[in-house]
């Protein structure tokens, strides 16, 4: 029973959710649906955060490896939903929002939670993000090496997209005539990275996308049908 | 054989590749080091398409992206309002991210009111520009607001009515924008811009999107996107036709973002280019090592 | 006869239980009795679609009459600018079911064997030869994502083969839902394993929805943790390489499936074996060997040789406009392209 009223509700939302795309009617049907989700997903966050506390805490308590950096994260956390629950720093707007306490929008410019936003989190984040950079130069260094001829084409292919990719590409075109008065001057390599945009890899991708719907075609059946059940841990 | 050079190189540790990417990114920024472009025929479509669009007319900005994407769109979206100002154009502001609000208020302020705040055509609240904030619900947002946009939401991100502000009379949906502008860092952004709004109510859209993104967009191009311009590259191209076309003071480097931002993008393909080389280099020898001659 | 080792004994060996109809565990719970309409699952499914259908019809019904009760204006239940989209739907999804039904008849299928699921097993046999932890990353979306789901499955057999050798598995989320879907398919694996005792769900925890906080945490635990064998299977984007990277430095075995196709390359750069979009979807029923999922796979494939046929017809149909254009009308205009038709009428609305 634990598993059949989930596998039914899948299966009924599911189907609804088919059968809204091609019948407007049902389309009110499938926002209520979609509502659903928000406020279970919602209430999961406190799940989510309890058992964020729980597990650093124990890890805590047990002094295993990295424990540190969740006495950091524990802080972080209690401090940022502190700073924004009590909505340190903001002020009223308007004169309506002077009457009530704690009116003034959390998130408003200069208070304690945009603050953090601004400079804590968003420099964090992009400096994050930025490491992909170097990620991304050792995985070249590695995985581009000829060695057999699909390797080869690979690599000839990166070189030639990396190169394309910045005014390097003029290097090219040295050796050619000067293009005409008010003419675009002419890159082999920029249109042979285009070409290989255009073609090699819009024809790959739409084939894998192709592949990939049908997949979701498939999947989605198998959960619908409730033949798939191991997602929910099974049959019992 | 052996060759003391080639054990060292076999076994050489990924921070040096680390530092040598560290200083490629580092030097040019700190030498002020840019890169231009030569735009190419997306990235001029849209600068067109904003350029042919009679002034006064409405292009929504959906900014789809968060600060860690910002480095690579930030610049775009700075040089797509900053041209919908130059000439006039109406600007709805919205964003299905929910980490999108502040670009949004960003780019405000340091476009629309910090270039075109004040002066004779000053851009006011509400009359030549709003913002609606964030839109929760990602597709079903877009499929909302191309329905109906009082009905995703019934006020602006200030908790002003839609209906009290001059800039919607007349707007019931997505569908009376003359052009949809998205900078999208992933999902939900460009493709379902594409899928729920702009291809089933026929809306021009030109979407900025970040260089991994491209791959999966260029295929809606030029059929469903009228243009798409792609990661700081692009970014670099627009600011060029900006620079061009409004020389005063767009061509100052203090208003290129995108263009200070290619020089250590250009340094860091060299040194990627570089290592791959060297990868080669190291292969191809250790297998004329392992060769057995005679 | 070294089993894992050996891709044609694995595929010898699937395609027989697919011919026999099944003998799992799993199997032995879908095929009580001998005829597949007496059994329990059967019965099962019809209850479920009878469910179905009076909530299809209740449902709208009464949103229906919720709506209406303002409106005189006639309600159009169907879209008729859908109408070949609709149809599509129906026939892929009919090939799939007639598929599986077929499958489930004992009708044999082939199935291509793909090598990163083949590895699986070797993946956590290394982890516990080495002593050391597995990772599993179920994507960093919400159970909502269809990607999500089919990596949850795919956790499902892994934990299995892991509670049976009896080697830790680590499953940090970042979404509360799926940690819950993954406890589930965790305890439930470990029960089928015959080792309920090796279910611990400090193991399976949330860490955050900011996607790079969840990196940083996750990257940090297999530096100091140091698996011996990494699976990333879900909805990935620019965390894809750093944890890629990360399990790399470590010497970890690594095996990923997306089907996000940006993320795809990075993967195939740093991973040991990828799975390439449809494969992860297939994954779950690969590793099953289930007859009827099976079936399904074979439903796929004919939904791609549709496609095929449908491209093949579209480009000679693109192909004979450029060499024979249709020329003009009687006042003058240029004809439109027989493409044209298609993509007016037939594709309009999909």
């Amino acid at each position: 029973m634990s598993k059949t009223v989930p596998i039914l509700i899948a299966s009924i939302v599911g189907f609804i959710m088919i059968v809204a795309n091609f019948s407007p009617p049902l389309l009110p049907v499938r926002q209520i649906a979609e509502d659903w989700f928000t406020i279970v997903a919602t209430i999961a966050m406190m799940l989510g955060g309890a058992n964020l506390c729980l597990h650093h805490l124990k890890k805590i308590s047990d002094r295993e490896a990295g424990w540190g950096f969740s006495t950091v994260t524990l802080l972080s956390f209690f401090i940022t939903i502190a700073v924004g629950l009590l909505k340190v720093g903001a002020v009223p707007e308007s004169e309506q929002q002077l009457k009530f306490a704690w009116s003034g929008p959390f998130q408003q410019e200069g208070s304690g939670f945009w603050w953090i936003y601004q400079y804590l989190f968003s420099p964090i984040v992009s400096t994050m993000f930025a490491l992909l950079a170097f990620y991304v130069a050792s995985a070249a260094f590695r995985a581009f090496r000829a060695k057999n001829v699909e390797a080869i084409l690979l690599l000839l292919t990166a070189l030639i997209v990396l190169v394309g990719q910045t005014r390097d590409r003029e290097i090219t075109s040295l050796f050619l005539p000067p293009p005409v008065e008010g003419a675009l001057p002419y890159f082999p390599i920029a249109d042979l990275t285009e070409f290989i945009r255009k073609t090699f890899v819009t024809a790959g991708q739409r084939a894998i996308m192709i592949g990939i719907a049908l997949g979701v075609v498939a999947t989605s059946l198998r959960i619908l049908l409730g033949l798939d059940r191991s997602y929910l841990g099974g049959d019992e | 054989m052996t060759s003391p050079l080639l054990n060292k190189l076999n076994g050489l540790d990924r921070r040096w590749i680390f530092l040598g990417m560290a200083l490629a990114v580092l030097s040019p920024i700190l030498l002020q080091i840019g890169s231009d472009e030569t735009p190419s025929p997306p990235t001029i479509k849209l600068f067109d398409q904003i350029e042919r669009l009679p002034e006064g007319s409405r292009i929504l900005m959906a900014m789809d992206f968060d600060p860690t994407s910002a480095a690579e769109l930030y610049p775009m979206a700075l040089g797509f309002t900053r041209h919908c100002c130059l000439r006039h154009h109406k600007l709805y502001f919205v964003t299905i991210w929910p980490t999108g609000k502040p670009m949004i208020e960003s780019t405000i302020k340091a476009v629309v009111q910090a270039d075109f705040g004040s002066g004779d055509r000053q851009y006011v609240y509400g009359v030549d520009y709003m913002n609606l904030g964030y839109l929760a619900g990602d597709a079903v947002a877009i499929s909302q607001m191309s329905s109906d946009i009082r009905k995703a939401r019934p006020q602006d991100a200030r908790g002003t009515s839609l209906d009290e502000l001059s800039i919607m009379s007349g707007v019931p949906s997505v569908k009376e924008m003359d052009l949809i502008v998205n900078v999208s860092a992933g999902f939900p952004g460009g493709k379902e811009w594409v899928q729920y709004a702009a291809t089933p109510q026929k809306i021009p859209i030109a979407i900025g999107c970040t260089g991994v993104q491209s791959t999966q967009l260029f295929p809606y191009y030029p059929d469903q996107l009228l243009g798409l311009v792609t990661g700081i590259r692009g970014a670099i191209e627009y600011e060029t036709m900006l620079a061009a076309k409004y020389p005063n003071p767009y061509a100052n480097r203090n208003k290129r973002p995108a263009f200070l931002r290619g020089g250590a993008q250009r340094w860091a393909h060299r040194l990627m280019i570089g290592l791959i080389v060297l990868g080669n280099g190291i292969h191809l020898a250790n297998r004329y090592r392992r060769t057995p001659r005679r | 006869m070294d089993f894992h080792s050996d891709t044609n004994a694995k595929k010898e060996i699937i395609t027989t239980r697919v011919k026999s109809g099944g003998q799992s565990a799993f199997e032995s719970l879908v095929f009580v009795g001998k005829r597949p309409w007496d059994c329990r699952e059967r019965v099962r499914f019809t209850k479920k679609t009878l469910a179905m259908l009076l909530f299809l019809v209740v449902f709208p019904a009464l949103s229906l009459a919720d709506e209406s009760a303002g409106s005189t204006k006639q309600r159009v239940w169907f879209d008729t600018g859908k109408t070949s989209f609709a149809l599509l739907t129906i026939a892929i999804c009919a090939t799939v079911i007639i598929c599986t039904e077929l499958a489930r008849r004992g009708k044999p299928f082939y199935v291509r064997p793909i090598a990163g699921l083949l590895a699986m097993e070797e993946a956590v046999g290394r982890a516990t030869e080495m002593g050391k932890p597995i990772l599993f990353v179920p994507g960093i979306e919400d159970i909502k994502e269809i990607d999500t789901v089919a990596g949850l499955m795919v956790l499902s057999s892994v934990a299995k083969m892991a509670a049976e050798y009896d080697t830790p598995l680590e499953v940090p989320t970042s979404r509360a839902l799926v940690m819950t879907a993954a406890r589930e398919a965790v305890q439930a694996a470990a029960l089928a394993a015959g080792r309920p005792d090796y279910y611990n769900e400090d193991r399976i925890h949330y860490i955050t929805d900011e996607q790079f906080g969840y990196v940083a945490s996750v990257c940090g635990w297999m530096y100091r943790e140091k698996p011996a064998a990494c699976f990333f299977l879900g909805k990935f984007f620019a965390e894809s390489l750093f944890l890629a990277e990360a399990g790399n430095a470590v010497g970890a075995i690594q095996i990923a499936g997306t089907a996000e196709t940006t993320q795809l390359p990075f993967f195939v750069a740093a991973c040991d074996y990828t799975l390439l979009g449809e494969e992860l979807f297939a994954a779950s029923a690969y590793l099953s060997g289930e007859p009827a999922q099976m079936g399904m796979l074979k439903g796929q494939d004919f939904g791609k040789l549709a496609a095929i046929v449908l491209l093949l017809f579209g480009c000679s149909l693109a192909t004979w406009d450029s060499i024979s254009p249709r020329g003009k009308s009687e006042e003058g205009q240029n004809l439109p392209r027989r493409s044209q038709w298609i993509t007016d009428t037939v594709l309009k609305g999909g």
